[in-house]
């Protein structure tokens, strides 16, 4: 059998929860603090704009593209190289009585004194009405579907382990949503989509770990909540680093190969899985256990007869 | 006995894949480059245009690969890309403008197969260029128009019982109606309520004055709204049908929206313009008894609203419209007698109704076309929504000679104008104006250069974890990667079969199934290995190892599920396509990862003796 990981018995894996859990909480309050601070650079589709993208026959000089563009209805506009050198995106901002179509066409004769087989690859505009809706919306989803995972993950398994789960799920984007901050990219649609996506993928992970740490409940007799949780973990071990290394295997190609069209998407994903694999184990199962799952939680409610030498179960 | 499946499971997973294979199949032939051609209502196209083109087609050196004659379309497959652009002119200068020519891309799936259903993913225009809008309806327009026509109906319903008024006006709290006593105002409020079922009438009557307020019900609110979008969408999917587009989309989304996307359209000022044209007629009677002169200087009398000319000079005209452009099935530029341009119009029969009583009570008097137009200038208002500016104007006034009825005509334009006055009129008329609120514009070259990296990462990515689950895994690593192909067949399948647009981030979302749809195995795999650790027997660990992982699996997949759901509601476009593979393909990798694999690891080693496993 070829191993990655080769475990001699259980690891003790809570050992080091509370340094790790302080380091999860430092995490946490300095992406909230990066949020509170610098704030989210939000894309074209949550605050409106236009975006123009151009694919130049030769490398422009930014500098003089940048003095080219200097007018009055597109004041504020940033210019950067996207993908390539050869192709710059052009983000403009809604102006007061400026309509987006006269903006475009002064960017395109702006570009055309600089190259004249420059072409025009992409045009959005989203007003700004549309964008604020969007992250009212976005917001919400992401919400509903925390929600939506507390009661499924409460039906199916226990209170605290739904309110472990939830809180890991808050900490990954919490997280994921921080370094975008930090880092100031952008954070639009896609990157919401890829936000949400970690959101199913991480408590992938987690359900995993409480699937096995049920199952050892009810087949380890002795034993305290920490160690059958140390040895949940220890099982699952191999299997959560296979699937996080074949899913980062997929997602780095998509970072790497995607076209810069979906990097941002790549770059959620990337963050949120390594995030989201750690926070399975320090973050959902940890809390569990400070919440105070023990065995009886565990027990199916058919379990009466087996449960004789459990006085709690006994009235 | 462990691990040996019945008959039918194994038949069942066989018979899966052979659909799933037959229905991926279209995706491999690709696309043939063509023109489209249309009818309208004027011309249709038949075997004889069909036999015609070809012969020009021909003529011209322009190599046809087919030519197909379908609901009322032809279509005609070209051999060199090249070609497109040429056969298009060709084929519009030799038709004219009552045809619709247009470039598509026609699935080159062959013949047999498509009989069969079989249907390629359509690309989105992410992957293939084009044009997205999202238009809104300015709905605050259609309820003030609304209020108008009651504000008309009030009027006569009043007069017509001899129920005295002193004036009926819109307020932002609804129309206001003054009476000067308590009794015509109770004769009012009865008759009123009983004819308006769809208004709800309140006396707020003062001291001072005696008034009834007239709201329109909640529930009318929402069909005029209602009608409004969807009366709104008939007349834009006309719109672009003059545009000459292949696969249009118009669609609704929400309570005012309209998304329309023109996949292959990159002249999109053209587009805007013949899409965001809201122009419309009404017809007035002209205010004979008002003094012009007084009116310019403000005193406008009560029911009348004074209008201009194009040249400048003033017309006051009744408020009442005798016709909206809304009943108009036909309009035509033609010209009179004596050579001078006009509109021929033709009314459907509600509308002729209404025009032929308007008519006859008006002989010998003037009536006015007045011609709207809304128009983006910039303007937002305070909530960021675009602002159109109304913009109204006389192009004629003509004395009524006879009760007039479907048929009628409008003079007093030039030339041009009577062009596109007949082109506007002819696609419908917007009951409210709409504003583009959101514009995407893909080029062609992008959205290849999009399909290309999507696949690039789809084959690196599945590349090594093909190799690496054949290393850690052996002949069971060999076996997943078996179900992860498959899968990846599967998902195409499906999407193919339901017809989903294929989009850059759906692209992603099969990446991601890839990466993600070995969990299963893995899950599997390593549980068996537990067991064999245990000390089981090979075929124990084989049936507790898939046994145990079952509801595991299950339980992970439901969530994800859950949140592709909710993707799905909240995403629009692209997103929307990442949610809908990421939902196939969760439920087709547990599909292939459990059953899949298990019918070929029972068939390979279930039931028989062996002491160690491959894995």
């Amino acid at each position: 059998m070829f191993q990655i990981l080769s475990f001699k018995g259980t690891v003790n894996f809570l050992r080091h929860a509370v340094p790790i859990s302080f380091l999860s909480m430092v995490l946490v309050l300095g992406s909230l603090a990066s949020l509170a601070t610098k704030g989210i650079n939000w894309g074209l589709d949550f605050t409106g704009g236009t975006v123009v993208e151009l694919e130049f026959e030769h490398a422009p000089n930014l500098e003089n593209l940048r003095a080219d563009l200097d007018h009055d209805s597109l004041s504020g506009a940033v210019i950067q190289n996207f993908g390539s050198t050869r192709d710059v995106l052009i983000r403009l901002q809604v102006k007061e009585g400026v309509k987006s179509d006269d903006q475009v066409n002064l960017v395109m004769d702006a570009a055309r004194q600089v190259d004249k087989d420059v072409v025009q690859k992409r045009v959005e505009f989203v007003g700004p009405q549309v964008g604020k809706e969007l992250a009212e919306q976005g917001g919400l989803a992401v919400l509903v579907a925390l929600i939506c995972i507390l009661v499924y993950v409460s039906f199916r398994f226990e209170w605290r382990l739904a309110m472990g789960s939830v809180a890991a799920l808050a900490h990954d984007v919490i997280v994921t949503l921080g370094v975008f901050s930090i880092l100031q990219l952008e954070f639009d649609l896609t990157v919401l989509a890829g936000l949400l996506t970690v959101v199913g993928y991480s408590l992938n992970d987690t359900i995993v770990v409480y699937d096995r740490i049920r199952e050892n409940f009810l087949k380890m007799r002795k034993g305290s909540p920490s160690d059958i949780v140390n040895a949940s973990i220890t099982q699952t071990m191999s299997r959560t680093i296979i699937t996080t290394l074949t899913t980062l295997i997929t997602v780095v190609a998509l970072f790497l190969k995607g076209g810069s069209m979906i990097h941002g998407f790549a770059t959620a994903l990337l963050m949120g899985i390594m995030v989201g694999t750690y926070s399975s184990i320090y973050v959902a199962s940890y809390l569990a256990i400070r919440l105070g799952i023990s065995r009886d939680h565990m027990m199916p409610v058919e379990i009466e007869k087996e449960g004789a030498d459990q006085p709690s179960m006994m009235p | 006995m462990l691990n040996k499946y019945p008959i039918w499971k194994n038949l069942m997973v066989v018979i899966v894949l052979i659909i799933g294979g037959f229905y991926a199949l279209p995706n491999i032939f690709g696309e043939d480059p063509a023109v489209q051609v249309a009818g309208s209502r004027f011309a249709e196209v038949n075997v004889s245009t069909q036999t015609q083109l070809n012969d020009l087609l021909a003529s011209n050196g322009i190599d046809v690969k087919k030519s197909e004659l379908e609901n009322d379309q032809l279509l005609f497959r070209l051999a060199h890309a090249d070609d497109q652009l040429k056969a298009k002119e060709l084929i519009s200068s030799q038709l004219g403008d009552k045809y619709t020519v247009a470039l598509n891309l026609a699935p080159a799936t062959p013949e047999w197969l498509a009989d069969l259903g079989g249907e390629p993913m359509k690309l989105g225009l992410d992957l293939r260029g084009g044009v997205h809008f999202l238009m809104e309806v300015d709905m605050s327009e259609a309820i003030r128009k609304m209020e108008e026509a009651k504000v008309a109906d009030f009027r006569s319903q009043l007069r017509k019982e001899r129920i005295r008024y002193s004036g009926i006006k819109i307020k932002s709290r609804g129309i206001e109606i003054k009476f000067r006593n308590e009794e015509a105002l109770s004769k009012a409020e009865f008759l009123l309520k009983r004819i308006n079922n769809e208004m709800v009438f309140t006396d707020v009557s003062t001291d001072a004055q005696q008034m009834l307020l007239a709201v329109m019900s909640e529930e009318y609110i929402k069909q005029v709204k209602n009608d409004a979008v969807s009366q709104n969408m008939t007349t834009i999917r006309n719109r672009v049908n003059q545009l000459g587009v292949a696969e249009p989309v118009v669609q609704r989304q929400g309570a005012d929206r309209i998304i329309v996307e023109l996949p292959g359209v990159q002249d999109t000022a053209r587009a805007k313009e013949i899409l965001g044209a809201t122009a419309s007629i009404e017809l007035h009677m002209v205010d004979q008894n008002a003094d012009v002169g007084r009116a310019v200087r403000g005193h406008v009398p009560a029911g009348s609203v004074l209008y201009y000319r194009r040249s400048g000079e003033p017309v006051v005209l009744k408020k009442k419209v005798i016709l909206t452009g809304n009943y108009i099935t036909d309009a035509q530029p033609s010209f009179d007698e004596y050579s001078r341009p006009q509109v021929s119009i033709g009314l459907d029969a509600k509308g002729g109704n209404i025009f032929s009583n308007a008519t006859k009570d008006n002989v010998g008097k003037p009536m006015a076309t007045l011609f709207i137009e809304y128009k983006d200038k910039g303007k937002r208002n305070p909530d960021g929504s675009v602002k159109l500016d109304k913009t109204a104007e006389v192009i004629s006034v003509a004395t009524i000679q006879q009760r007039l009825g479907r048929n009628f005509v409008i003079n007093g334009l030039t030339q041009v104008e009577s062009q596109e006055l007949a082109l506007l009129l002819r696609a419908g008329a917007l009951i409210a104006p709409v504003s583009i609120v959101e514009e995407r514009t893909i080029g062609p070259s992008l959205g290849a250069e999009n399909i290309q990296n999507g696949l690039s990462a789809m084959i690196y990515g599945m590349a090594i974890v093909l190799v690496f689950m054949l290393i850690y895994y052996r002949a069971f690593g060999f076996i997943a990667n078996l179900a992860l192909s498959f899968n990846l067949i599967m998902v195409v399948a499906v999407m193919s079969m339901l017809s989903a647009v294929l989009t850059l981030p759906g692209i992603a979302g099969m990446v991601l199934t890839v990466g993600m749809a070995v969990d299963g195995n893995v899950l599997i795999y390593e549980r068996i290995r537990e067991e064999l650790r245990a000390g089981r027997s090979v075929q124990q660990a084989i049936h507790e190892g898939y046994g145990n992982a079952f509801s595991t699996i299950a339980d992970a997949n439901i969530t994800t599920f859950i949140t592709a759901l909710i993707l799905f509601a909240i995403g629009t476009g692209a997103v929307k396509g990442f949610a809908v593979t990421l939902m196939i393909g969760i439920a087709t990798s547990m599909f292939t990862s459990i059953v899949g694999t298990r019918a070929i690891v029972n068939a390979l080693w279930g039931g028989k003796r062996i002491k160690k496993l491959s894995i």
